[in-house]
C-alpha cells in the first residue's frame, strides 16, 4: 500500500499477480509448472473442502449440525442434477459437488480478510487461466457424453425440435455457433464476476487511504462513505461468489442436459 | 492486467496444479466422500419411510383387533342379555306355576274347610233336631201326659223347622 508523502498510488490489479513460491524452474517437457500463490490456495481450497467433507462422514442416522450441512449441499446438487438431467444425472454429482464446491469455497476464500494478519488471500477464479480449464473440463463432457451416447446423431442437438425445414439452414448454423460459445461464456462469467468485485474493493480501499492521505476533510468526504460502501460491497461479493459458483455448476448441468437428452 | 500479461508464463503451472489439485478433490472427495454422504441420506430416508410404513401398518392392526373385539363384545353382550332374559323367563314360569299350585291348595283348603263347617253345621242342626225333639217328647209327657213316640215328635219338630 502507499506510505503517506508519496504519490499514493494502489494498483488495484497487482492481487491478481501470480509469483512462484517454489520450484521456480520446475519444467515438465519445457513447461513450467512452479508452484505458485494461485497452486496455493487452490491447495487450501481442497484441504478446507476435505476437512468440510470429513464432517459430512460421521454417518449417523439423526445428523449433527456439520453433518446436516454437508447433507444440504450435497442434496442441494443432487437435487439440481435430479431437476436438470433427470435421473441420469446422478452420476454427474461426483464432478458437479466437486466443480460447485471448490469454486465456492476458492471465491469464499478468496474474499476472507487475511490481509490484516499479513496473509493475503489468493482469488484464482479471477484468473480465465483457472476457469477456462474448468470451462473446458465441462464442455469436454458434454461432448464425449453426446457423442458416446447419440453418435453423430447429437448434432440434431443444434436443430431444435419443429423447426420448418427451410429455416434449418439458418437456425444450425446460429446454433452451433452459440454452442460453441459456451466455454468460453462459461469461463469468462466467473473470472469477470471475480475478478470486477475484487478489483472494486481494491479501488474503494484506494480511495480510503488516498482520501485519508490528503486530509481530515477528504477523510471525512471521500474515505468514510467509500469504506462504508466497501462493507456493502462486500457483503455483495458474498453474494456473488455463490452465485457465481452456483451459476457455473446449474450451467454445467444445463450442457449435461443437452448431452444427456438432447432436446 | 496480469491475467493477461502473465498468460504465457503461467498457464501451463495453473493448468499442471488445478488438475492435479482438483483431480484430488474430484477423486477424494467427488467419487468417495459424496457417494458415503448421499448413502447416508438414502438409507435415513429409507428407514424413515420403514419406520413409517410399520407406523401404518401397526395403526391398521389395532384397528382391526378393535373392530374384531368390538364385535365380539357385542356378540358377548347379546348372549348374555339372552341369557338373562331366559332366567328371567323361567323366573317367571317357575313363579306363575308355583302361584298357582299354592292358588289350588288354597282353593282346596277353602273347599275342605267349607265343607267342614257344612258338616258341622248339619251335624249341629241334627243335634239341634235331636235335642227339640227329645225336649219336645219331654215337654209334652210332662205337659199332657201324651207319650210321643221319638220319631214323631223328630217328624213334628222338623216340620215345624222347615215351617220355621
Amino acid at each position: 500500500m502507499a506510505v503517506a508523502g508519496e504519490t499514493a498510488k494502489v494498483d488495484p490489479m497487482y492481487q491478481f499477480t501470480v509469483k512462484p513460491l517454489l520450484g521456480e524452474n520446475l519444467d515438465i517437457a519445457g513447461y513450467n509448472i512452479a508452484f505458485t500463490n494461485s497452486a496455493l490456495w487452490m491447495l487450501i481450497t481442497a484441504v478446507v473442502l476435505w476437512v468440510f467433507m470429513i464432517g459430512g462422514m460421521k454417518r449417523e442416522l439423526v445428523p449433527g449440525r456439520w453433518q446436516m450441512t454437508v447433507e444440504t449441499f450435497t442434496g442441494f446438487i443432487d437435487d439440481m442434477l435430479e431437476a436438470n438431467v433427470g435421473k441420469a444425472g446422478r452420476k454427474y454429482v461426483p464432478y458437479i459437488f466437486s466443480l460447485f464446491m471448490f469454486i465456492l469455497l476458492a471465491n469464499l476464500l478468496g474474499l476472507m480478510p487475511l490481509g490484516i494478519f499479513g496473509v493475503h488471500p489468493f482469488t484464482f477464479t479471477s484468473h480465465f487461466t483457472v476457469t477456462g480449464i474448468f470451462a473446458i473440463i465441462s464442455f469436454a463432457i458434454v461432448l464425449i457424453v453426446g457423442f458416446a451416447k447419440h453418435g453423430l446423431h447429437f448434432f440434431s442437438l443444434f436443430v431444435p425440435s419443429g423447426t420448418p425445414l427451410p429455416m434449418v439452414f439458418v437456425i444450425a448454423p446460429i446454433e452451433f455457433i452459440s454452442f460453441l460459445f459456451r466455454p468460453f461464456s462459461l469461463g469468462l462469467r466467473l473470472f469477470v464476476a471475480m475478478m470486477a468485485g475484487h478489483v472494486l474493493l481494491e479501488v474503494l480501499s484506494s480511495f480510503v487511504i488516498d482520501g485519508w492521505n490528503a486530509g481530515a476533510g477528504f477523510g471525512l468526504l471521500v474515505g468514510v462513505p467509500s469504506f462504508l460502501l466497501m462493507v456493502a460491497i462486500c457483503a455483495l461479493e458474498i453474494l456473488v461468489a455463490g452465485i457465481q459458483a452456483y451459476v457455473f455448476a446449474l450451467l454445467s448441468s444445463l450442457y449435461i442436459n443437452d448431452a444427456e437428452n438432447l432436446h | 492486467m496480469p491475467q493477461i500479461d502473465q498468460m504465457f508464463e503461467i498457464w501451463s503451472s495453473q493448468l499442471f496444479w488445478l488438475l492435479v489439485i482438483f483431480g484430488f478433490v474430484y477423486f477424494v472427495v467427488g467419487r468417495g466422500m459424496v457417494p458415503k454422504v448421499m448413502d447416508t441420506v438414502g438409507l435415513r430416508d429409507k428407514q424413515i419411510a420403514d419406520d413409517l410404513a410399520a407406523a401404518q401398518a401397526a395403526r391398521d392392526s389395532a384397528d382391526e383387533a378393535e373392530e374384531a373385539w368390538r364385535q365380539r363384545e357385542n356378540a358377548n353382550r347379546e348372549a348374555a342379555q339372552a341369557l338373562v332374559n331366559e332366567a328371567k323367563a323361567k323366573a317367571q314360569a317357575s313363579t306363575e306355576s308355583r302361584l298357582a299350585s299354592a292358588q289350588t291348595g288354597i282353593d282346596a283348603q277353602l273347599a275342605e274347610a267349607e265343607a267342614s263347617i257344612e258338616a258341622s253345621r248339619a251335624e249341629a242342626a241334627a243335634e239341634i233336631e235331636n235335642v227339640a225333639a227329645e225336649a219336645a217328647q219331654d215337654i209334652t209327657q210332662r205337659l199332657a201326659n201324651i207319650k210321643v213316640t221319638k220319631t214323631e215328635a223328630r217328624s213334628a219338630v222338623k216340620k215345624a223347622m222347615v215351617h220355621g
